[in-house]
């Protein structure tokens, strides 16, 4: 169980969010919307442990953010590609995915498989398009054991079916026992999402 | 101690793949000493009275023009995000990229440095000391520019307040080497510039990684 009480936070004059209190249940699926600027990204980064709140406290079960525990049991995707165009997919998704656990060689291989990837393995992602790239990092989706998944505009630069691919992907994990939360502009065919608006 | 040596490895990957980011410094460094005795003097006397002088500037030059780049890629493509987040030590990972960064500008500059320093009539006790010193000094330059990239790693064109920040730490390293190899040279000891080198290097060793990882934190809040 994830819960946020009285949260705030401001960026230089502008506050975004003030005492925004919740609670996301093992299970939950919570679309974050909210137009621009409105606090999506800083609230998904606050809840990963990489910036501050102003106030408010953040626990998961009994564990306050950024102990280990917390940051053990997060997954967090930004809505930066975090690859390097010199690298292939799989070079790039082995360390990125080596970052928090170890998983084998195989296993990422067919992470990429899943996500529509097959035979882009060696692939440098300098050359890959923007949908593509997307697909790699999203690909970390399949290997993680991470319990929240905090996702940056998963869907962004997507196409209907990649899309699809990974509300299958969110909603598998949900019903598995872990929460996840996202933020986006876009509509989701995702079932028994809540919704917070900013 | 793994994650080292995949954040080694996969930074020697990049780097290798895109040359021009490691090149372009040591083209520097080359171009730079071979300019000086076309404006100073090519008489034999007066170049090898200053070679340490010019070796250890432009080195230390070159060095400064390649930590632009130490976190500004990661941090622009968000993989030094995930690095914060990561269940592996910072400092370790920044160390990793720390040692990536000396094995490319480092060693590179050490390596030519004989070269240069008999292109600048140095003798070779001399060129063993300035050898010696650029091993013992060239870490200690990645180790403390690292904390100056990691502080300006958000900033638009900040080589200027990189080189601002940094050069004044580099000062005494300079100071210490480059006398060094000119006391040799005059048949002089010099266990005190070395040990003070070592110092330096086992401090920045000590602190670099973990003020590096504190500024990064900071500069991505």
């Amino acid at each position: 169980m994830l819960t946020l009480n009285n949260l705030s936070c401001q960026k230089g004059y502008n506050l975004l969010f003030d005492d925004l209190s919740l609670v996301v249940n093992s299970g939950d699926i919570l679309r974050i919307t909210g137009t621009n600027g409105s606090g999506k990204t800083s609230l998904l980064k606050i809840l990963a442990g990489l910036n501050t709140q102003e106030q408010g406290t953040i626990h998961l079960d009994d564990h306050p953010v950024k102990s280990e525990e917390y940051q053990n049991a997060v997954f967090y995707l930004g809505h930066l590609s975090a690859l390097s165009a010199e690298l292939s997919c799989l070079e790039n998704l082995k360390y990125l995915n080596a970052l928090n656990q170890s998983t084998d060689e195989q296993k990422l291989i067919d992470a990429l498989n899943q996500i529509g990837l097959q035979g882009y393995e060696d692939e440098y992602c300098g050359k890959l398009s923007a949908g593509q790239k997307r697909r790699v990092i999203l690909a970390g989706l399949f290997v993680s054991n991470a319990k929240v998944w905090l996702l940056d505009e998963p869907f962004t630069a997507l196409d209907p079916q990649g899309v699809k691919i990974i509300e299958q992907r969110i909603s598998k994990h949900c019903k598995q026992g872990g929460l996840c939360l996202f933020t986006t502009h876009q509509d989701s065919a995702l079932k028994n999402q809540k919704v917070l608006a900013l | 101690m793994n994650i080292y040596l995949q954040t080694l490895k996969r930074d020697l990957n990049v780097a290798i793949r895109n040359p021009s980011s490691v090149l372009n410094p040591l083209l520097f460094f080359v171009i730079s000493v071979s300019l000086f005795p076309l404006a100073i003097s090519p008489e034999a006397t007066t170049l090898s009275q200053i070679a340490a002088g010019i070796i250890w500037v432009a080195s230390m030059l070159a060095v400064l023009l390649s930590l632009n780049s130490l976190f500004h890629h990661d941090f622009e493509n968000g993989v030094l995000e995930q690095m914060l987040i990561s269940h592996h030590s910072l400092p370790l990972l920044i160390l990793s990229k720390i040692t990536a960064h000396w094995l490319l500008t480092g060693i590179p500059i050490i390596l030519l440095s004989p070269l240069l320093g008999l292109f600048l009539f140095l003798d070779n006790e001399g060129v063993k000391v300035l050898m010696f010193t650029l091993l013992l000094a060239t870490p200690s330059l990645s180790l403390i520019g690292a904390i100056g990239a990691s502080l300006i790693v958000g900033i638009k064109n900040s080589g200027m307040l990189l080189s601002l920040l940094i050069l004044p730490l580099y000062i005494p390293i300079l100071i210490f080497a480059s006398s060094a190899v000119s006391q040799v040279s005059a048949g002089l000891d010099i266990s005190a510039q070395l040990y003070f080198l070592a110092t330096i290097l086992v401090v920045s060793l000590m602190l670099a990684p973990f003020i590096s990882a504190l500024s990064l934190k900071i500069s991505l809040e």
